[in-house]
């Protein structure tokens, strides 16, 4: 899991009209997934085309189930390498989801030693303050 | 003999509508445009295989293929200024490393850096301050800060040494609001303005107007080039590239290239100028269209005299008028409005070259086969002679 | 006239910390002493201006720092009627000065109005202190 150094900014999402709607979401506790319904092809991230199809008006948000398994991971163990906001040791996560596409994350109550590929896991909300909300993985029963 | 001369061609244009608040990311617009773009030339986006931009404008090719969705590119570059990228994409598609190179240009000036993807704007306006140093170190703390400042110590100078009237330096403002006004896609200028109106247009640096200064506006472009021998089975006849080249000069410095012996002439555009004309084959009086660069009207005289349209001092009196410059005239020029009228948006002109060749501008020429498009009046300049099929 | 400053406001320093461009640093050390140098090739005698670390005509990378007369005439200059830079009050001219060793300079007149302002007339370098830690090389018109 990880804990935030106190007093070290946090880096925040660059939100502009390409994936406003996905941090909106989150901003609700929710995720959505970018889909083109011509293609039935879901994005991730979010783009302002379709890279199958080429089309841009055919682009909408799917609410996602937020389930999914450890694609793969790394653990941040020396300070050297990791942004000082985050104490260590800490993990990020590939999360390959239900619905194909692979979203980076961290976890929350899994020490980054237990952490395996094709963990299952599921996607939960934080409130970092007023305006910022991001998410993380818990595991799941499989 | 140039690998590129007369085998390669332009085959498809794609021009979002410019505005000055265009209501999408950079990102957006630029994967819209190369996707006009390869319809308007009849392709399949799979062929595509180069893609090429100017280096400080725009998401990056990384970016564009998350939309466009080509798998493999055998070809990517950026080159610096003007619509010198042209290069990098002509002579790739000539040496055979590619077969069809899509130029991006792609630039929300106009509206907001919260309207760009990342910090591409920002970074754009960083570079120009900090990166400049020798702007940074003899220029600005002496207050001579802004492209109008630059521009305006060459121009005054030129004025003084050829006796210059601002009523002179007021005509291709003229003549590109006339062509600007019968153009629905130019976003400024929905009535042409008069000599007088130019005389009354409020002095900015002195001896710089309003209205000598090109707008800044939301667009984006792509130009795709590839072989003669693809172009046959396309949509549209190829605007062939009978030359194309850069050019650049010793003690160059973007629009304050002040230490030469004379400041009053573009020794870049006279090497672009040398160069089309050998490799094409054609004299400056065969040109029946020019794309010259207005990003500040002042210097479309000195372009004049670089490119052999009239002798050196020459260029404002040429322009006197407006006549000579207008459609009809000895050297239509900036026929779709110029940057002053469709916002300063240096690909523009190669898009308006190609129409020119194609019998499809707003302002279309008699018998325009063979056009030419320059950029970059302010320092390493560019530029292409198109012809009809 | 002379340039009047905004006094809360930053004026914009030569960037001599930057570690792609540090050739500059002796024409402001000389400032800062009221002298006003020019870098000159050790080969060729070619006077190189903006500072460099080459010779564009000989290649070569050996140069001094010799000092000007100071003197020369205007060569061109422009007026700013709105200000580019909160520093600068407008309106204000910056000119283009050529030495009589042949090589421009942008600066500024000290205690010239605008309209006084004739190309080719004779000036002469004078140093005015903008700041508590930034002197710069001026011109005035030849007494
Ligand atoms: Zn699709
Ligand atoms: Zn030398």
């Amino acid at each position: 899991m990880v804990e935030y150094v106190k007093g070290i900014p946090i880096m925040r999402p660059y939100i502009d009209q390409d994936n406003q709607a996905y941090w909106d979401a989150v901003k609700q506790h929710k995720l959505v997934l970018q889909h083109c319904h011509a293609c039935d092809l879901y994005l991730h991230p979010p783009r302002p085309m379709c890279p199958s199809c080429n089309a841009q008006d055919t682009l909408e948000w799917k609410p996602s189930s937020g389930k999914g398994q450890i694609y793969s991971f790394v653990n941040f163990t020396t300070d050297r390498m990791a942004y000082p906001a985050f104490k260590l040791p800490y993990a990020v996560v590939l999360v390959e989801l239900e619905e194909g596409v692979r979203l980076t994350g961290n976890t929350h109550q899994i020490h980054p030693d237990d952490i395996y590929v094709g963990m299952p896991v599921e996607i939960m909300f934080e409130d970092m303050d007023d305006d910022m909300t991001l998410y993380r993985f818990k595991k799941r029963d499989g | 003999m140039e690998l590129y001369k007369e085998k390669t061609a332009i085959v498809g244009i794609g021009v979002v509508p410019f505005s000055t608040d265009i209501g999408r990311t950079e990102w957006y617009t630029a994967c819209q445009a190369v996707k006009l773009a390869v319809d308007d030339a009849g392709l399949d986006m799979k062929r595509v295989d180069g893609l090429v931009k100017n280096v400080d404008d725009g998401p990056d090719q990384m970016y564009v293929q998350k939309g466009l969705g080509m798998d493999n590119l055998t070809y990517t570059a950026e080159s610096h200024w003007g619509t010198s990228p042209m290069m990098n994409a002509i002579t790739a598609v000539a040496s055979g490393s590619v077969n069809y190179a899509v130029y991006y240009q792609t630039a929300h000036r106009a509206s907001g850096p919260e309207k760009s993807i990342s910090d591409f704007r920002v970074a754009r306006e960083m570079r120009e301050d900090l990166l400049d140093l020798i702007r940074a170190d003899f220029y600005t703390p002496f207050g001579l800060i802004g492209q109008p400042g630059y521009v305006g110590m060459t121009i005054r100078r030129y004025m003084h040494e050829f006796n210059v009237t601002p009523e002179q330096m007021g005509w291709v403002p003229v003549v590109c609001s006339e062509n600007a006004a019968r153009n629905t896609e130019a976003v400024f200028f929905d009535k042409s303005i008069t000599i007088q109106d130019y005389i009354n247009s409020k002095v900015v640096v002195d001896p710089i107007r309003e209205l000598d200064c090109a707008p800044k506006v939301d667009g984006s472009i792509a130009i795709i080039v590839t072989t003669l021998e693809n172009a046959k089975s396309l949509r549209h006849p190829p605007a062939i590239i009978m030359a194309a080249t850069q050019g650049t000069s010793s003690e160059g410095q973007f629009f304050t290239s002040y230490m030469r012996d004379t400041i009053t002439e573009l020794p870049e555009m006279q090497f672009v100028a040398d160069e089309l004309y050998r490799v094409a084959g054609i004299g400056a009086k065969d040109v029946k269209v020019a794309q010259l660069d207005d990003s500040f009207a002042p210097l479309v005289p000195m372009q004049l005299e670089a490119l052999g349209f009239c002798d050196r001092g020459e260029g404002a009196a040429f322009c006197e008028g407006g006549d000579r410059i207008r459609n009809g005239g000895q050297l239509p020029l900036n026929t779709a409005g110029g940057a002053l009228g469709q916002g300063r948006f240096d690909s523009a002109r190669i898009v308006e070259a190609v129409r020119q060749v194609r019998g499809t501008s707003a302002n279309q020429v008699k018998d325009a086969d063979m056009v030419l498009s320059v950029s970059g009046a302010g320092g390493p300049a560019d530029g292409l002679i198109l012809r009809r099929q | 006239m002379t340039v009047e400053y905004n006094a809360e406001q930053k004026i914009p320093y030569p960037a001599l910390w930057h570690v792609l461009y540090r050739s500059s640093t002796p024409f402001w050390d000389g400032v800062k002493e009221d002298k006003l140098l020019l870098q000159k090739c050790k080969s060729c005698g070619s006077f190189l201006n903006p500072p460099r670390p080459m010779c564009p005509k000989c290649q070569s990378m050996e140069q001094e720092w010799v000092p000007a007369t100071g003197k020369g005439k205007l060569y061109s200059w422009v007026t700013y009627q709105e200000s580019p830079h909160p520093a600068f009050k407008a309106p204000y001219s910056a000119v283009l000065i050529e030495l009589e060793e042949g090589v421009r300079i942008v600066s500024n007149m000290v205690k010239v109005k605008p309209e006084e302002l004739q190309i080719g007339m004779p000036v002469q370098v004078t140093f005015e202190k903008v700041a508590e830690d930034l002197i710069l090389p001026k011109f005035e018109t030849m007494s």
